[in-house]
This record gives C-alpha cells, structure tokens and sequence, in this order.
C-alpha cells in the first residue's frame, strides 16, 4: 500500500508546482483580502474569482501538534511515531505538515517553525523545520 | 415541531459473528415497527445513512429491496456521525409536514466482524483532505489529537481528567446488559493503555462494534395509532462549519454551539431544563468540548466535573447512561442512533438500572467528521 499522495486539481496545481520548486504558495482575494485555507476558485469570503497566488515567506506558528502512534494505514507503519503540525503561516494561511525530528524536536503550541519541503516518493511535500 | 418518536429498537452490539450490515438494518427495523405497534406496510418513508460494509450509492434502496417494501419516499443521508440526529430531524420534518405519516429510521453495519479493525481504521481515514491532509499520514484519531492538545493548554484540563470522562462511561456500560464493554476501568488504566495519536490513548477513544438500531418518526395524527408512549421531538437544530480540521474557523468552538441554541430555543428549554443527556462521544475530548461548546459546563470544566462524577447516574448531568460509544459500542451511522435510543429508553422510564429518576426532557447530539457537522435534538416524555 503506497502513501496517499496529493493529486493535483485545476485549482491546487499551482500549490503543488510551488512545492516542486521549493517555494510555498498561497492563495489570497484581489477583491476582498481573504486568505484561503485551501486552494479554490472563488473566494470563501465574497465568492469572487480574483484569487490570486502568492508567495509564502514560509514561517509560521503551530497552533496544534500530536504524535501519531497508531498508523492510519500499512504505507505510514515505518515512519510511527511521527508528528503532524497544524501550523497558523504569518501571512495568515494554515497548513498541515509533518515535523522534520519528529517527537525528539520538541515542538510546542506557539513554536515557530518554517516550512521546507520533503521528497516522498517523486512529490515534494511541505515539511516544518523548528526555527532555532 | 409536530413529529414524535413512537418506536425504538436497538439490536445486540458488539462482536456478533455471523451480522451482516443489511441483517442489523432489518433486525433493528422490525424491532423498532414493532414497537411501535405498526407493521412494516404502515411505514410510508425510509431514511438509511452508509455503510463501510456494504457500501452502496443508495442505501436507502438498498434497504427497501432487502425488506421488500416500497415506501412513499426513501433516501440516504449521509452525515457521518451527525447521520443519526439529522435522519430524526428529516423525519420530523416530513411527517410533520404531511409528506408522510411513519418514516422508519434505521441504521446499522459490522464493523467489527465485517472487516477487520485495521480496515475500519484505514476507511476512516479517508474523511481527510486527500491533498492537503492525508499525505501526512492524518486519522481521525490524529485529528481530535490536534483539537485535544490545543484544548489542554488553552484549559489546563489534564489526561487524567479526560480519562474520567471513559471511566465514567464504563461505568454506565456496566449497568447495560447489551454494552460492548462492560468491565469497569480506571483512570491509571486509560493513561497506561496504548498511546494512540498524543494526548489520545487507547481508552480515550471509541470502540469499533457490530450492531444495528432504529427509530420510527410519526406525525402527531398517526400517533394516535401507536402502541407506545410517544415521544416528542421538541426541537431539532444543526450547526456546521467545516469539514476538514484545516479548515475549522476554531479549534475550541464548534458547530454545537448553534446546532443546540436552534434546538433549545425550538423547545422553549435551556441546559438547565434537562434530565439525561446523549451526547456523541467518539473520543473523551469530543464530549469535553461539545459539553462545553453547548453551554452544559464552563470552558475547561467538563473533565473536573467527570472526575466529580456529574455525568454520572445521580449526578448533575447524567451523561451517556448506555455507555456511549466509548463503552456501549460504535457501529457507524448506528453509534449515533444508539444515543436516540437510549434517550427514548429513559424517557419512557424503561433504561432498568440506568434509570434517571423522572427522567421528562432529553438532549441528543449527534457530530460528524472533525467537530464538523452537528445536530441537537430535543426530546420529551409526553
């Protein structure tokens, strides 16, 4: 069983070219200023089409943290315990990512982190690092 | 709102060789007809939700050629946990509507014996964003980690305090001879059993059961005709703000907020007004929060008033008095109609040992998903 991998929409194809290229993106309204949570076609706050991407400074603060134990499925069994993040961005969007050192980097609710990116199997998958 | 429950069945539950998903739904379905005092050629609509076991686009139909009936109106509802309440509330509204007179609710699946824990474990999954979650390796587990982590250090609620709230549970299992769970548990157990997804441990989290139950929702005409005491739906009310634990507006507040002010305000009652409470459970930090999010408790106080023994028979709020799904059993859309179900049993006075004292005016509450999808409901002995 292989790891689910994301496979990229019309609308998160610029997200996921970003990630290819080491640069983090994100999506905010030219009409309104709403930031997305997920990439989409119109705006989760006005419903207008003037998303526009952005670049990421790729910092951010983590708002939750757990260590998994119990594998959702065989193809995460190997890398147990791992740690997923949920992180708030300074630019003000939010991303789940895995934790580079897993329980041993110590992450707590507030600690700053900056996203990389992590090559599992052929795609480049958004990481956090703890900033020192 | 003009609909009343006049029948309530819930099947054995736990590890039952030889179930099968459409059998619970059948054997849940008569039961529930039956008490009623109907026969099944009196129900003129049909409500399923899914199943992991036999999953199908249209259960409903699915249901209806099983039983070899053909209702006036049939249909799916697909809502995850929050499937069971929503099924009522649909009910409701079509008998009282006048659409139809008898609508069977029924739910069931095994889970257990159908496919292995493994399995269930992994089709849960699914419910994360395939892109921007589940490449992470995220579970449900994992995702109710995220809200109990952030939950304790913006409470300062302890393990030890969640883990009462499944001690509690167990407790009310014991006094239920059809829970899946009964043997009594303590604290130190919950904390020493298998760390699941941090802070989760194994004891914090639901049970995965075989099983099956069902209501019958009747118009207050058609009641009249039922053999049963009625019990009626006083007020019904749904709250939704996500799906996707990314994606929630708040990891503290949730869709119960609005789900159980629109049902209480339908009922003309408030907290303090209830006698038994029903309320889902799939991890020790999901009553936590919907306890409080629903106005039961103050923020951060529903683990100490666990530990105080306030959710328990006698206490201020007995909460769950079947053993809820930590304890009772959790057989999919069905875990959440087995908190109906006991609701109706303690409302007509008929819960045995787990009786509360004059139990008049219930609160049931159903969630799906991430704390996303919710819905209240009201209900009175009448």
């Amino acid at each position: 069983m292989n790891r689910p991998l994301p496979r990229p929409t019309a609308e998160t194809k610029p997200f996921w070219e970003g990630c290819a290229n080491g640069v983090l993106r994100f999506q905010s309204c030219a009409l309104c200023g709403t930031v997305q949570r997920i990439p989409r076609s119109l705006c989760s706050g006005c419903h207008g089409d003037a998303l526009a991407w952005h670049e990421s400074s790729g910092y951010g603060r983590v708002l939750s943290h757990t260590t998994v134990h119990r594998a959702p499925t065989p193809a995460f069994r190997d890398e147990v315990p791992y740690v997923i993040a949920l992180i708030d961005m300074d630019e003000g969007f939010r991303l789940m990512a895995n934790v580079a050192g897993g329980p041993a980097a110590g992450i707590g609710i507030g600690s700053r982190v900056e996203i990389g990116f992590r090559e599992v199997d052929g795609t480049m998958l958004p990481h956090a690092q703890v900033c020192p | 709102m003009h609909a009343f429950i006049t029948g309530a069945f819930d099947t054995e539950v736990g590890e039952l060789p030889g179930s099968s998903c459409m059998g619970l739904h059948a054997q849940a379905a008569i039961g529930a007809v039956a008490d009623a005092g109907l026969e099944l050629s009196d129900i003129d609509g049909v409500l399923c939700a899914y199943s992991f076991t036999e999953p199908h686009l249209m259960l409903a139909s699915v249901f209806c050629e099983y039983m070899g009936i053909h209702p006036g109106y049939s249909a799916a509802i697909q809502a995850g946990g929050a499937s069971a309440c929503i099924m009522i509330m649909q009910a409701a509204a079509l008998v009282a509507s006048g659409q139809c007179e008898h609508v069977l609710v029924v739910t069931g699946d095994n889970r257990l014996t159908g496919m292995s824990r493994d399995g269930a474990v992994a089709a849960l999954a699914e419910v994360g964003h395939p892109q921007f979650e589940r490449p992470f390796g995220i579970s449900v587990p994992a995702s109710y980690a995220l809200v109990a982590r952030h939950y304790m250090h913006e409470t300062g609620v302890t393990s030890e305090q969640l883990a009462a709230i499944a001690v509690e549970h167990r407790r009310h299992a014991g006094r239920h001879p059809k829970a899946h769970k009964r043997e009594p548990i303590t604290v130190d157990q919950v904390l020493a059993s298998k760390t699941i997804a941090t802070p989760l441990h194994m004891l914090d989290c639901c049970l995965i059961s075989d099983g099956g139950a069902a209501l019958v929702v009747s118009s207050r005409a058609a009641a009249r005709d039922c053999r049963g005491a009625p019990i009626e739906i006083l007020g019904a009310g749904q709250g939704h703000t996500h799906e996707h634990i990314v994606a929630a507006p708040s990891l503290a507040d949730f869709g119960c907020k609005a789900s159980s002010k629109a049902a209480f305000e339908r009922a003309g009652v408030g907290c303090a007004d209830i006698d038994v409470a029903e309320i889902y459970d799939s991890f020790t930090i999901t009553l936590a929060v919907e306890l409080e999010s629903i106005g039961f408790f103050e923020r951060g106080e529903a683990g100490a008033a666990a530990e105080r023994g306030d959710l328990g028979l006698g206490g201020r709020l007995p909460c769950n008095t079947h053993g809820g799904l930590l304890s009772y059993g959790h057989s999919g859309a069905a875990g959440g109609m087995f908190h109906a179900v006991e609701a109706v049993h303690q409302l007509r006075g008929r819960a045995g040992a787990r009786q509360v004292d004059g139990a008049r005016l219930a609160f049931v509450h159903g969630d799906g998903g991430i704390l996303s999808a919710h819905c209240s409901l009201v209900l009175g002995a009448h």
